[in-house]
């Protein structure tokens, strides 16, 4: 635990991402398999259920450490984490380290202490935890209880995890990232598996590491000979792959998660598809050969059982854009012209859930701009732009892929609620909500967390400090005066928002110091871009 | 004011315009640096009563920085103390804070809540001095207050290392001051001084948090940053104002500290100052203590921290 605990302050320490593989390499050089696990399964992202209740976390440290109520809701002001807090009164009260180290490694910790909790009534798990403090170090105790609330973040990306556990195993980084996908367990075999030598895997369900596209932030005609990409609709679904191998069918999003159980219809579809294919596409909600708004996906993956009036009214296709894996032979290297015409064969007339996603024409790309902006009628976010003499990469190198968006829907809202961010913002007002006129009164429509500098957010922080009408627990109501010019990708109707509406994906994008509250959108004039996004669909 | 009496020399506890000063004997000098060479002002030995109208002062070391004193107030049997800021930990810059006994007690409470608790100041120089020495390829910044923090910091490493540090113009005079005071610290180098082009790879700056961002930092290149503050305690303050390091190093009282001082002075009533005076007050009135808030709040990055 202690190991784990340097590793993380490593990595806590620097923004240098080699400084970041460095300490990470070293820390899997030294740690029990068992240990090294663990550690993988936390700096790729992966977390563990919340064990204990924040609230009760924060209970627990109170009376521990005979702090009030009111106490702990200064210290909270001064340092935003909860996790952290008890752990600096419990410091504070037995005045530094404890006597006695617990002396666990990280394994032992969360296999024999922290895993047994989760059946454990209420007393037992305070027992536990208690017991815990008692002795463990400050950053010790700062770890247990992100990971009893299920919050423990490490500061690295899962690329950059991947990259440092290669170089520990002097492999390609693509074939451990291939071995981290599906559902590989933190034990020490979990980890002898990721770092061995012999590259022949045989897990069946197991899917390629996705090919991320980048935003184009130039004129396309910037990409040269229009005749060496081909151009798609970049759908508005979850990107998945179909994995059909030995019989079965899964379908993995790109979060890693396994959806097939969500998608009895897709599965069904796939036994259509020979052993030995990987597709690549994207799950829509589709009926008459076009996509239905993303919000009626959202219904269906919302419902905890899926019966036969939700597959009707909100029917799954997988829209299949590339092949990776033909008669188990992977093609991620082949140029993607191949693929494609592997491709076209191999969902041609198999079933009407398996579709395939479309060349769009537009032979120069002033006739590829012009289809673009068709976009919002057709249902699709703009256009996908790949390289055909490309290979199927990893993760999201430039180059190659590009998706080129539509602009984002825009209005301007007025700032009416602020309340503080989470880890490194945790002591910053960054969360905001933004409302729009109706009638003579400002309606909430958007919550938005990014766009702002720091320095701005800094500034605004200050300004809601001082500017706060009422407080509700965390959440400040502020003067209404700020008006910020809000980005979205979608927007549809909504029964569970007042306003009535939904937007997809709002962040700000300026600070309009130039404009008065009286300038903000109306919630009409809002309402009226659901039009042109549903009119397709009618 | 026709009389000013300075607890020490941070520039929020003494100001010019005064006609004359009076401070503990160490704190002269620093003192006369912050108000002016022809400024009036007394040094008066620490422990050694001066009369003042109808009131008997004397000052007391506080353990700040240099000349730091908290100030004794006797007239007509009653006893106030004025704290000014203070430390309980050891600081081989300075003389110890003395525990003196009071009726009424003015303690300053910039950290006043329960989870600021100073690790050994020891302990945590020898982190920077391991935080340095892990750096050789690049230069390690440590930004920190210029009046007592530097100081204290150079006096520290002079246990672990014999390298020189580069140090910011702003901390020159002072440095020197506490040298002439005979205070033993690593020898310093400026770094306006240093020859164009020459690679810091390796060093240690000390500069003030006001040249951070500053073209005065571009000579240095890529970068350690570090800042040493009670403020680091704070896991979030360090990674807000994106230090690489933050070091939990104060000249004010932790929450132990301040607790245990207002026990030793025995006073029947507390007055609070500075940062999270509100939260003491509170937590005194709690335990049927008289207390009170006095004067202004500072709520984060107290003067001199």
């Amino acid at each position: 635990m202690q190991r784990f605990a340097r590793l993380y302050e490593a990595l806590d320490a620097t923004t240098s991402t080699n400084q970041k593989v460095a300490a990470m390499q070293a820390y899997f050089a030294e740690a029990p398999p068992a240990d090294a696990a663990w550690a993988v399964f936390f700096l790729t992202g992966a977390r563990l259920k919340r064990l204990i209740a924040p609230r009760l976390l924060a209970v627990w440290g109170m009376e521990a450490t005979g702090t009030p109520d009111w106490m702990f809701g200064e210290s909270w002001s001064a340092a935003g984490d909860l996790a952290e807090i008890v752990a600096l009164l419990v410091d504070t009260q037995r005045a530094g380290a404890p006597a006695t180290s617990s002396g666990l490694s990280l394994s032992e910790l969360i296999e024999t202490r922290l895993l047994p909790l989760r059946e454990a009534d209420e007393e037992r798990k305070r027992e536990a935890v208690l017991s815990l403090w008692r002795s463990m170090s400050l950053r010790e105790i700062f770890l247990v209880n992100k990971l009893l609330t299920g919050e423990l973040r490490v500061g690295v990306s899962r690329t950059l995890a991947v990259r440092a556990l290669a170089q520990h195993a002097a492999l390609d980084p693509g074939v451990v990232a291939h071995r981290l996908m599906g559902s590989w367990q933190p034990t020490p075999q979990g980890f002898a598996q990721l770092v061995a030598g012999d590259v022949h895997d045989a897990d069946l369900s197991r899917p390629y590491p996705f090919f991320l596209a980048s935003p184009l932030e130039q004129p396309p005609a910037a990409l040269g000979d229009r005749a060496a990409w081909q151009a798609e609709w970049k759908w508005d679904g979850i990107r998945a792959q179909l994995v059909r191998r030995g019989g079965s069918a899964w379908l993995w999003s790109r979060g890693e998660e396994l959806i097939t159980d969500r998608f009895p219809d897709l599965r069904a579809a796939s036994e259509s598809l020979p052993d030995g294919t990987v597709l690549d596409g994207e799950v829509l909600a589709y009926a008459g050969g076009a996509p239905l708004p993303f919000s009626v996906l959202q219904r269906r993956i919302g419902r905890q059982k899926l019966t036969a009036g939700i597959l009707a009214d909100a029917p799954a296709a997988f829209i299949s854009y590339d092949v990776l894996e033909m008669d188990g032979r992977d093609l991620r290297a082949s140029p993607l012209v191949e693929r494609r015409a592997l491709l076209s064969q191999l969902v041609a007339g198999r079933s009407d859930r398996l579709v395939l996603s479309e060349e769009v024409a537009g032979e120069s790309w002033e006739a590829l701009a012009s289809l673009r902006s068709e976009a919002r009628q057709r249902g699709v976010e703009g256009l996908m732009l790949k390289r055909r003499d490309s290979p199927y990469r990893s993760g999201r190198p430039r180059g190659d892929w590009w998706k080129w968006k539509i602009d984002p829907y825009s209005i301007d809202a007025v700032l009416v609620y602020a309340q503080p961010g989470n880890g490194r913002r945790a002591n910053v007002l960054t969360d905001m909500t933004f409302a729009v006129w109706d009638g003579g009164e400002l309606l909430p429509v958007a919550k938005a967390y990014s766009g702002l500098t720091d320095e701005e957010l800094d500034r605004l922080d200050r300004w809601i400090r001082q500017h706060t009408l009422a407080r509700f627990g965390p959440v400040r109501q502020v003067e209404p005066l700020h008006v910020f010019e809000l980005h979205f990708e979608g927007i549809a109707e909504s029964t569970r928002h007042k306003s009535g509406v939904a937007v997809r994906f709002p962040r700000i994008a300026r600070w309009r110091t130039d404009k008065k509250p009286r300038d903000a959108d109306t919630l009409q004039s809002l309402r009226a871009l659901l039009r042109p996004a549903q009119a397709v669909h009618g | 004011m026709p009389l000013a009496v300075v607890t020490h020399a941070h520039a929020d506890h003494a100001v010019p315009g005064s006609a004359r000063y009076l401070c503990a004997a160490p704190s002269v000098s620093l003192l006369r640096h912050r108000v002016g060479p022809d400024a009036a002002i007394e040094g008066v030995p620490y422990g050694e009563p001066r009369s003042l109208g109808e009131a008997r002062v004397s000052f007391h070391p506080a353990g700040h920085v240099l000349g730091s004193a908290q100030v004794r107030v006797e007239r007509g049997g009653e006893v106030w103390l004025v704290t000014g800021d203070y430390k309980r930990e050891p600081d081989p810059t300075c003389a110890p804070f003395e525990p003196v006994r009071c009726d009424v007690l003015v303690t300053e409470a910039s950290y006043a809540l329960p989870i600021f608790r100073w690790d050994d100041p020891r302990e945590v120089l020898r982190d920077v001095h391991r935080w340095w020495q892990g750096n050789s390829r690049r230069a390690s910044v440590l930004f920190c207050y210029v009046l007592g923090k530097a100081q204290r910091i150079l006096a520290g490493l002079s246990e672990l290392t014999d390298r020189p540090v580069y140090v910011h113009g702003a901390l020159e005079p002072i440095t020197g001051i506490y040298r002439e005071a005979g205070v033993r610290m690593l020898p310093t180098l400026p770094v306006a001084e240093t020859a164009k082009g020459r690679s810091f790879a390796g060093e240690l700056v000390l500069a003030p948090i006001t040249a951070r961002g500053s073209p005065w930092m571009r000579r240095f290149g890529d970068h350690e940053s570090a800042f040493a503050s009670g403020s680091m305690r704070i896991r979030g303050q360090r990674r807000r104002r994106s230090f690489d390091r933050g070091f939990a190093l104060s000249d004010h009282a932790d929450w132990p500290g301040i607790l245990r001082t207002i026990e030793q002075s025995s006073a029947r009533r507390v007055l609070a100052t500075h940062g999270y005076r509100e939260a003491l007050v509170h937590w005194l009135r709690d335990r049927g203590t008289d207390a009170d808030l006095v004067g202004l709040a500072h709520p984060t990055d107290p003067e001199g921290d």
